[in-house]
């Protein structure tokens, strides 16, 4: 009996094909529905319209970079125009310099906790949420500052929400681990592993519900859920996968296979680490790409987005990513190989993108220079901002418990009555 | 909190329950002579690899309590010792490899699961209650569920509303769990140690914020064959005026707080719980009877939480001993807060005890006390 094998780091690159046989064997009569497959007639209602056929493909990066040629500027080679490739860059650079700046306030004890930071994961954030409109909906974990960013929520809201100030996203109530932005459609930092994953799926629930229920035609609202590795070997990830695909959600499972979980490795932890093959098994397009690579990230991300705009349910995108520090700014980090860690830096997707647009004239260094300049600016007005903006009042420590708090310490006036001593029966008066 | 119903007082002696110990009462004594002193987390890792060490059935699982040494350390050195076949690292599946452990249980080994804070025991609800719990009543007896359950339990500091809540009252309120909550490294090992012997399913809530205290340990506490008795209370200080009964962390504010009461000339007595579940009424009943006043203290939601069963406990049995009402302090009834400032607003502090205290003696408070 031997449950833990040692296995030495680091992760060889996937070599596994896609397996074409075994896809085609699921394609036809599956298609998405494991219902079908156990009735000897199908039921066919006419409530159910979206159990229609869908190809069930598992494709790697390289699958899809040979077969699609780059639709940003069909007359020329280029991945990417220089509009775009400057916006994703800057949000990188964003991503980054706010996470920088994040563990020099942890150090200060501006900000306290568990934080988690994203270096070295930007081409996912970037490259899959860059291309949502803001109805989209966004679900992350505790992982969520750089989600939160990219999807538009102001630097200074977020440095604010880590320093505990009222001016945060979440007036601090939130904090490093649960970030939320109506507004952006940022539905949440959920701490637990899995979590997240459900609420999304039922997020991606709700734009189908829309549109077939209510008769909002228009409502092509997609969901993004961003998760871990680690997160893949929880059975909500399962459960989801299966109801996605049942009913065709407007979903992307979007995989930040980082290769550890805290310091547990990906291949101690999971019986077949090649985790978009999940996807196929569900009746869903399973796709891995090199997550470093911010350019191949866009690629599958914008056929996954198309793919659920138009109704044809969920995609389960594997990246293959890397966290440039410990799990978190208390983890020591001490198990990952150096040599692992040298490899990855050397793949920066910041790097990676700068050279490609230097390279192919889509920007010069100046121009790259100026964005990061620019971006240093924001960060710095977002401390300024943060430092500057109030604690919450003691009063705000009973609001928002309840979205309706009749009963709970509301006074004739309306307002909390938290100098009312028998409130809390905690801390006697608040 | 007065209008709970006098049920059955009549019939319910103050006698201890009378479930079987296993191992040697060593109840109430107190070990402060000791030279030594132990961290809390030195008292549970030493009594896991004791405990280990003795029997082979033994095992442990959870996330990173291999390789890692545990997410707090509590497992150091327990993968070199035993190998990855005792010390298993599991995928972040709580509800897959707590029902796992609850099956290999079924089957007379003895798990220790380890869950990296009893937060992530909400994934695996269903097997603690539903599987663990309930095994051995269903199948009559047939099957017992030797198991433990442990981790980190209540607030934490500065990691928000999932992160940071005690669930002593949640499994307290469960028929076929025994609920522990250690505060000393006394408590620690000898607990932990009577846990895993234990024939029943023991949940066991330790406190992140306690792991690297130091408190003295006796020769008999460092003893591999120290244990403590399932469902006794400790009385860590006496005294003849207040009853000040809480657990984990709070004891050590209690204490505090005691210290500035006795300055003031009101002498408190307080009750370390040890066991929420069985609870030791007749501890609490007879230091009632005796100061006559009780604060109940937890960092729990104030509702349904174990000072409200522990008022009820002596409004039922001592009801004719109080001459004032119960104070309960407990955390405020919210979610946490991040915000440090709130978040120190919503769990209790040394001040509000003191305060509490102070008015169940009928001595003035003064309001500004809390920050
Ligand atoms: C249910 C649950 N169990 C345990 C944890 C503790 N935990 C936090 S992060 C983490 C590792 C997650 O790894 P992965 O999914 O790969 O995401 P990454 O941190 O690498 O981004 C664990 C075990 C948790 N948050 N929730
Ligand atoms: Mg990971």
């Amino acid at each position: 009996m031997a449950f833990s094998a040692k296995i030495i780091q680091p992760l060889p690159l996937f070599t596994t094909r896609s397996d074409n046989k075994n896809i085609n064997n699921l394609s036809s009569p599956f298609v998405g529905s494991t219902y079908k497959l156990r009735l000897p007639t199908p039921i066919i209602s006419s409530s159910r319209p979206h159990f229609g056929s869908a190809s069930v493909v598992a494709v790697k990066s390289e699958v899809i970079k040979d077969s699609k040629k780059p639709k940003s500027d069909a007359s020329s080679n280029l991945l990417i125009t220089k509009e775009e490739g400057l916006e994703v860059y800057e949000d990188m650079i964003l991503g980054r310099a706010f996470e920088d700046m994040c563990a020099q306030m942890y150090y200060r004890g501006k900000m306290f906790g568990f934080v988690h930071l994203y270096n070295g994961q930007e081409a996912v954030s970037s490259g899959f949420i860059k291309l949502l409109k803001k109805e989209d909906s966004v679900v992350s974990t505790y992982r969520d500052h750089v989600h939160a960013l990219s999807k538009g929520v102001p630097a200074s809201q977020v440095m604010s929400e880590l320093f505990g100030k009222t001016t945060g996203c979440c007036r601090g109530q939130g904090g490093s681990m649960h970030m939320f932005s109506k507004e952006h459609n940022v539905l949440g930092g959920f701490a637990f592993i899995g979590e997240g994953i459900p609420v999304a799926t039922g997020a991606a629930f709700t734009s189908k519900y829309r549109r077939e229920v209510l008769k909002e035609a228009d409502c092509d609202h997609v969901t993004m859920a961003f998760f871990g590795d680690g997160t893949c070997n929880n059975g909500q990830f399962f459960e989801c996968l299966n109801m996605a695909a049942l009913w065709k959600l407007p979903i992307i499972f979007v995989v930040e296979n980082n290769l550890w979980a805290i310091g547990m490795s990906h291949l101690r932890a999971t019986s077949d680490p090649q985790i978009w093959k999940k996807g196929p098994a569900f009746g869903m397009p399973g796709v891995h790409v090199d997550g470093m690579d911010v350019l191949k990230v866009r690629e599958v991300a914008k056929e996954a987005v198309g793919r659920a705009r138009r109704g044809e349910g969920p995609t389960l995108i594997e990246c293959e990513t890397y966290r440039f520090r410990g799990h978190s700014l208390a983890d020591p980090d001490e198990l990952r190989d150096p040599a692992e860690k040298a490899h990855y830096a050397a793949r920066d997707p910041i790097t990676s993108l700068k050279k490609y647009m230097v390279e192919n004239n889509l920007a010069t260094e100046a121009e790259l220079k100026a964005i990061e300049k620019k971006i240093d600016e924001v960060i710095e007005e977002a401390v300024e901002f943060a430092e500057e903006s109030p604690a919450p009042s003691r009063s705000q420590l009973l609001e928002n418990v309840f979205a309706d708090p009749k009963g709970f310490g509301i006074g004739p006036d309306g307002k909390y009555r938290c100098e009312d001593p028998k409130f809390t029966e905690g801390t006697a008066q608040v | 909190m007065w209008g709970i119903i006098r049920q059955s007082a009549g019939n319910r002696g103050l006698s201890i329950s009378k479930s079987q110990f296993r191992c040697l009462v060593q109840g109430a004594r107190s070990y402060s002579s000791a030279s030594k002193e132990m961290t809390v987390r030195d008292a549970l890792n030493s009594a896991l690899d004791e405990e280990m060490s003795a029997d082979p059935k033994v095992f442990i699982m959870g996330e990173e309590v291999g390789e890692y040494q545990g997410a707090y350390k509590i497992t150091k050195g327990l993968l070199d010792k035993y190998g990855p076949d005792r010390v298993i690292d599991t995928p972040i599946t709580e509800a897959g490899f707590t029902g796992i452990a609850v099956g290999a249980a079924y089957h007379s080994l003895k798990p220790v699961v380890e869950f990296m804070t009893f937060n992530f025991s909400m994934q695996a609800i269903d097997h603690i209650i539903n599987s663990a719990a309930k095994s051995n009543y269903m199948s009559a007896g047939q099957i017992s569920v030797p198991i433990v359950f442990r981790g980190p339990n209540g607030a934490a500091a500065g990691v928000g509303a999932q992160h940071s809540q005690c669930y002593a009252a949640w499994f307290g309120a469960c028929p076929g769990l025994k609920v522990l909550a250690p505060y000393s490294s006394e408590d620690a090992r000898g607990l932990l140690k009577a846990a895993i012997r234990d024939p029943d399913p023991v949940v066991f809530l330790e406190n992140e914020l306690l792991y690297g205290e130091s408190f003295p340990v006796s020769a008999e506490v460092l003893d591999s064959s120290f244990c403590l008795p399932i469902g006794k209370a400790k009385i860590e200080r006496e005294g003849k005026d207040v009853t000040i009964t809480t657990f984990s962390k709070m004891v050590g504010f209690a204490l505090k707080a005691a210290e500035i009461l006795e300055k003031e000339g009101i002498s408190a007595e307080v009750i370390n719980l040890r066991s929420i579940r069985p609870l030791d009424r007749a501890t609490i009943n007879s230091s009632v009877r005796k100061t006559n006043r009780l604060v109940t203290v937890e960092e729990g939601f104030p509702q349904h939480g174990v000072g409200a069963e522990i008022c009820a406990s002596v409004v039922e049995e001592s009801f004719e001993y109080l001459d004032a009402p119960v104070e309960r302090i407990a955390g405020a009834d919210v979610c946490m807060p991040y915000a440090a400032n709130l978040e120190r607003l919503a769990v209790p502090q040394i001040e509000d005890i003191v305060r509490a205290a102070k008015r169940a003696c009928y001595r003035s408070t003064s309001m500004a006390a809390t920050g």
